[in-house]
């Protein structure tokens, strides 16, 4: 189920959500028009330097002043705003999609080497784990998440992603069996600067979303992508993993191919194993995760899941379907399919 | 190896213990050990546990200041001597060897202790010999200068207790003697309060064939501690045996 | 019959036409049920422990046996077992000892979880075809990774791993002592062991030397009566485990009678010929959790640092604290041992009546462990009632990283759970020490039965975790999503962190 792209230019040149959304729509066969989302970085560089916290919110004259309180609790509130949408026949808006730029006060998070970014993890995990009615969907710096429930061209003309532009875009075509029409389901889940859009079902959910809680993240979206969201931040931000190390650890080598290993790489993958065997995602998946520096796609160890990736000039992309790909790069010159839980990574010139 | 304890000249080396974690000092141990001192002197020893734990061969080790518990558990072979008191379970199942203790020694000193010999100038703490044991010639002995706390010999399986009682006239009374004793031996001076005695335990004065079988032991710790150590040979002692090897054989009955 | 006696507990009957009077039944009755009487075989059906030795050994099925065949008049509450312990107590005024495990009625957490399995939204693996890994590694594993740069621009481990066991398979054989069983059954427990690439517990009799050859593929264990114990036994095994208590018996030592200490037991556990080895609760140097911690680390400290350390407790009420206090301690590992665990000798009233069940336990253990930020300190290991592979697939969802197996290695040699394994006559040749009868069981042939046992186990745990989509053991562990509760109460439910069937 569900079909996923991802686009990264290297030069950081923006690319308007035109082409994602042409791009996606090629996968319609494998959504149910029940979901889609796009997420763009690099999309408010009057803003880029707050905390984008999009949020869902059911009942604006209830929950939005308790989630305001909750937020101006821990810093400032720079910039507020109703995303603009417009009707679309076939979504209904049973969400007030809102944005607020937020800036958090380091002070109120003193035993933290990262407090910021700390602040705003436990602010997503609180409203969304106590507010009723509301649901932070994404938190990063100079990012915008789109999603709701419909197909992927009425979703991307609901936002009208084609007004923001993007040097790293993500889409994702749900075909949803656990909460469908729910637009807190779609995705891309974020949190922080991380965005993931998942293709497929994590069978190690149970032992992952465990091992992710004892780190203090609460699941709260009923599904298995968020802890993706969450592993990766773990590993990554706080445990300073590099991202291929990450990918390792979520997606390791089996051990018979690491018995054959030299001693040196042998003792690595084995400490990864060991380490973070409660982070191993288990089951059919192909994922991409983006960051602000840039994408990662890698699919699980037996490659249950597609994935192809090409490279064209700057731009680097990877898809469920190389006619998804093509419909942007007609004639991209190298397209290639990713071993099983080898990552492509596509990062920005720093 | 190093000769920075200038092993040519001599087989006696020195280590400062100070601040020292006993991982460490047990490493430099058996460092010096392996590069041929048979005399290891550890001075400003404070508190570091589990000296000489598992430590095989024939060194002697002189510890000056206050070992930490478990010394000389799992020991096999080595002398430790210690000036000053130690802690508690000193000869922790200990194997073979010798522990001197100028001093005074903690609770459960000779716990499980299955063989070599400990001598204590002093006193101990409750529960001295708990579950010693014998095999063949292997047979433990704890040898006490002074007095002794309660449940001495608790559950003893083999092995012999020489309490001497230094300066205590009248009865030891100390409760739980011998409880659960279901093997070996506890030679007490003097007499014991007949309300003192443990569960499984019986007592009897000891004979002269009982002193002259503990008479080696004596002359060792009067040779171990000097002359200012003079102790009074000549009874009474006191034996305390078990009244039977199956101590608990009455308590049960099959389904 | 005076006051007080009861009635058969099993009648043997021989079928006259079928018998050939060859007298196997009465060599190897070793209760003396069987007797020959001229030409014909005589029947003392009192003494049966319905071992079915002789069932096994007669070449023309001519014994039957049936179990209590004379009944009481039947009652709810005053049941046999209640009746018959009340005659014995009143008789002789003592503690009932009873073999085996608790025999009470209590229903079996186990058998009210239900295991989960892929349908089209993720695809089932075939273990034969694809790759499945049931590799364990037991000990401490880091709580995360650190990196360095070399000068060279590489990036290399920082971290220093502490040593751990490597498992093929997450099945382990328990500990059962020399003494308690023969020095065949636990040669045959060692080869399965070596065979299978798991390992074995020696139990706290000491190591023999015919074990030697396996040391490897052994966990030796220093309980409170140390028998058997000093540095050469702690260097040999591959780990070493403090038993605090077990779940049999809760709360109390063990106790082996002087008649089963052998010349040759008592010198593996140092100990003189025909006297009771006693192992008291508690270690005399453990009265507190900052001790017990003394005596890991004094093992450790022993062995350089190069052995793990296991601790083994019974499954109580508190067991999941307690664990927190032993991943505190250096311990490598944490055996939690549930109240079905079988045992040879056990009072009666502590084997069905002291500890929780081993799935709760387990169930709770992990969590705290998971609460606390503590769960790579320590493995935890599971034991007491594991009867079948689905028991392990669902124990190592409840969060146990391995299973020691007791009772069910026994029984692959034989063993018919008679529970009179306190008498000493064991017909197996298990839990015995009588020459002939251990004579009986031949290494060759038992290592086999109990390799292949641990082999079938394995090969249904991979299809197992196959069915449901896993591929590697570790994310099985703690995969409560995988497990279901079918008519558990709303209580178990939430100890256990389960869902109901149909959520």
């Amino acid at each position: 189920m569900c079909g996923i792209i991802g686009v990264v230019d290297r030069d950081r040149k923006g690319m308007s959500g035109a082409s994602i959304k042409q791009a996606l729509s090629m996968m319609n066969e494998r959504g149910s028009g029940e979901g889609a989302g796009y997420v763009a970085y690099g999309a408010f560089p009057d803003y880029a330097d707050y905390y984008a916290l999009h949020i869902f919110f059911d009942n604006i004259r209830e929950t939005k002043p308790k989630v305001e309180d909750i937020i101006e609790r821990w810093g400032t509130i720079v910039h507020d705003e109703q995303i603009p949408t417009y009707e679309q026949p076939g979504i209904r808006k049973v969400h007030i999609p809102w944005r607020y730029f937020f800036r958090p006060d380091p002070l109120l998070m003193p035993r933290s080497t990262t407090p910021e970014e700390d602040i705003v993890t436990h602010l997503v995990m609180q409203v969304n784990s106590s507010v009723k009615g509301a649901l932070i969907f994404s938190s990063g710096k100079n990012i915008a998440v789109f999603k709701a429930s419909g197909w992927p061209e009425e979703v991307a003309d609901f936002y009208r992603i084609q007004d923001y532009k993007g040097y790293i875009w993500l889409g994702h075509n749900r075909y949803p069996t656990n909460t469908p029409g729910w637009w807190g389901g779609a995705h891309p889940f974020n949190l922080l600067n991380w965005s993931v859009v998942h293709n497929g079902e994590i069978t190690s959910y149970g032992t992952n979303r465990r091992y992710i809680e004892s780190y203090g993240y609460q699941c709260t979206m009923f599904t298995d992508t968020e802890v993706v969201a969450y592993l990766i931040d773990l590993l990554v931000r706080r445990h300073l993993l590099p991202i291929p190390l990450a990918v390792r650890a979520l997606a390791p080598p089996f051990w018979d191919e690491i018995d054959r290993m030299p001693e040196v790489e042998q003792q690595l993958n084995r400490a990864i194993r060991l380490t973070y065997g409660a982070a191993l995602m288990n089951g059919p998946f192909a994922i991409v995760i983006a960051n602000q520096d840039g994408i990662v796609g890698f699919t699980d160890r037996i490659k249950l899941r597609p994935l192809v990736a090409g490279e064209c000039g700057a731009r680097l992309y990877i898809s469920s379907e190389e006619a998804a790909i093509r419909r942007i790069e007609p004639d991209i010159p190298r397209i290639f399919m990713p071993r099983a839980g080898e990552p492509v990574i596509g990062r920005v010139a720093s | 190896m190093s000769n920075r304890w200038g092993l040519e000249e001599m087989q006696r080396v020195s280590i400062d213990a100070a601040g020292i974690h006993y991982t460490d000092l047990n490493r430099e141990i058996k460092r010096a050990f392996a590069a041929g001192a048979r005399e290891i002197t550890l001075t400003n020893v404070l508190g570091q546990r589990f000296i000489a734990d598992g430590l095989r061969g024939d060194v002697s080790l002189i510890i000056r200041g206050v070992p930490g518990g478990d010394l000389g558990m799992f020991m096999s072979g080595p002398t430790c001597t210690v000036y000053g008191n130690s802690d508690h379970a000193s000869g922790n199942t200990m194997d073979a060897g010798t522990i001197i203790i100028h001093g005074s020694s903690g609770d459960a000193v000779a716990h499980s202790m299955r063989g070599g010999s400990i001598y204590v100038r002093d006193n101990v703490g409750y529960r001295a010999g708990i579950h010693m044991k014998q095999y063949e010639e292997k047979c433990p002995v704890l040898v006490v200068g002074g007095s002794a706390r309660a449940f001495l010999g608790e559950y003893m399986a083999g092995g012999l207790i020489i309490l001497l009682r230094r300066g205590e006239d009248g009865p030891f009374s100390e409760r739980g003697i011998g409880s659960g004793i279901h093997g070996g031996e506890i030679v007490v001076r003097g007499e014991i309060s007949p309300e003192c005695l443990g569960v499984g335990a019986k007592v009897a004065p000891a004979s002269s064939e009982d002193i002259g079988r503990i008479r080696p032991y004596l002359e060792r710790y009067r040779a171990v501690f000097g002359e200012d150590s003079v102790i009074q040979l000549d009874g009474p002692y006191t034996r305390v045996t078990p009244s039977s090897s199956r101590p608990f054989a009455n308590k049960y009955v099959w389904e | 019959m005076s006051i007080g006696s009861v009635p058969l507990r099993y009648l043997i009957t021989m079928d006259i036409d079928r018998c050939m009077r060859c007298g196997r039944c009465i060599e190897n009755c070793p209760y003396g049920v069987f007797r020959r009487e001229g030409e014909q075989i005589r029947v003392n059906s009192r003494p049966c422990t319905a071992c079915h030795r002789c069932i096994s050994q007669c070449p023309r099925d001519a014994i039957s046996l049936e179990e209590r065949p004379v009944d009481y008049r039947s009652h709810p509450v005053w049941t046999t077992e209640v009746r018959e312990a009340i005659y014995n107590q009143a008789r002789s005024g003592k503690i009932i000892l009873a073999g085996m495990g608790n025999a009470l009625p209590y229903p079996i957490i186990f058998d009210r979880l239900v295991l989960d399995a892929c349908q089209v939204t993720n695809p089932s693996i075939d273990p034969l075809r694809e790759p499945m890994e049931l590799r364990t590694y037991l000990g401490k594993k880091p709580s995360r990774l650190r990196f360095r740069e070399t000068p060279g621009g590489d990036i290399e481990l920082a971290t220093e791993i502490a040593p751990n066991l490597q498992l093929e398979t997450p099945i382990m054989i328990g500990h059962m002592s020399y003494g308690a069983i023969s020095l065949n059954a636990q040669l045959s427990l060692a080869r399965a062991a070596h065979e299978t690439g798991t390992f074995m517990g020696t139990g706290e009799g000491g190591l023999h030397e015919h074990l030697y050859p396996y040391q490897d593929r052994m966990i030796v264990q220093v309980a409170s009566g140390r028998f058997g114990v000093d540095i050469n036994y702690l260097d040999r095994g591959a780990a070493i485990e403090i038993k605090i208590g077990q779940g049999a018996k809760p709360g109390i030592g063990g106790h082996l009678p002087g008649e089963k200490v052998c010349a040759d037991v008592s010198c593996t556990r140092m100990i003189p010929l025909g006297s009771d080895a006693i192992s008291p609760a508690p270690h005399h140097d453990i009265y507190s959790i900052e001790d017990l911690k003394q005596l890991v680390r004094g093992l450790k400290e022993a062995t350089e640092w190069k052995k793990l350390v296991f601790v083994k407790i019974a499954a109580v009420h508190n067991t999941a604290a307690i664990a927190a206090g032993i991943a505190r301690s250096s311990a490598d590992a944490v055996v939690v041992d549930g109240f079905r665990g079988g045992t040879g000798a056990a009072p009666r009233v502590f084997r069905d009546h002291v500890g929780i069940p081993i799935e709760a336990a387990i169930a709770s253990v992990d969590a705290k462990l998971r609460q606390q930020g503590i769960r790579n300190e320590v493995s935890v290991i599971a034991s007491g009632g594991i009867r079948e592979s689905a028991d392990i697939a669902k124990v190592i969802a409840l969060g146990a990283d391995a299973v020691y197996i007791g009772t069910a290695s026994l029984v692959a040699m034989g063993c018919r759970v008679c529970g009179a394994c306190y008498r000493g006559l064991c017909p197996w040749g298990i839990a015995t020490q009588r020459e002939d009868l251990v004579a009986r069981l031949d290494p060759d042939e038992a290592s086999v039965q109990v390799a292949n046992l641990i082999k079938a186990w394995t090969l249904e745990l991979s299809e197992l975790m196959g069915a449901a989509g896993i591929n590697s053991i570790e994310s099985l562990r703690g995969n409560r999503d995988r497990l279901r509760g079918y008519l558990l109460d709303d209580g178990i439910l939430k100890v256990l962190d389960v869902k109901p069937v149909g959520a």
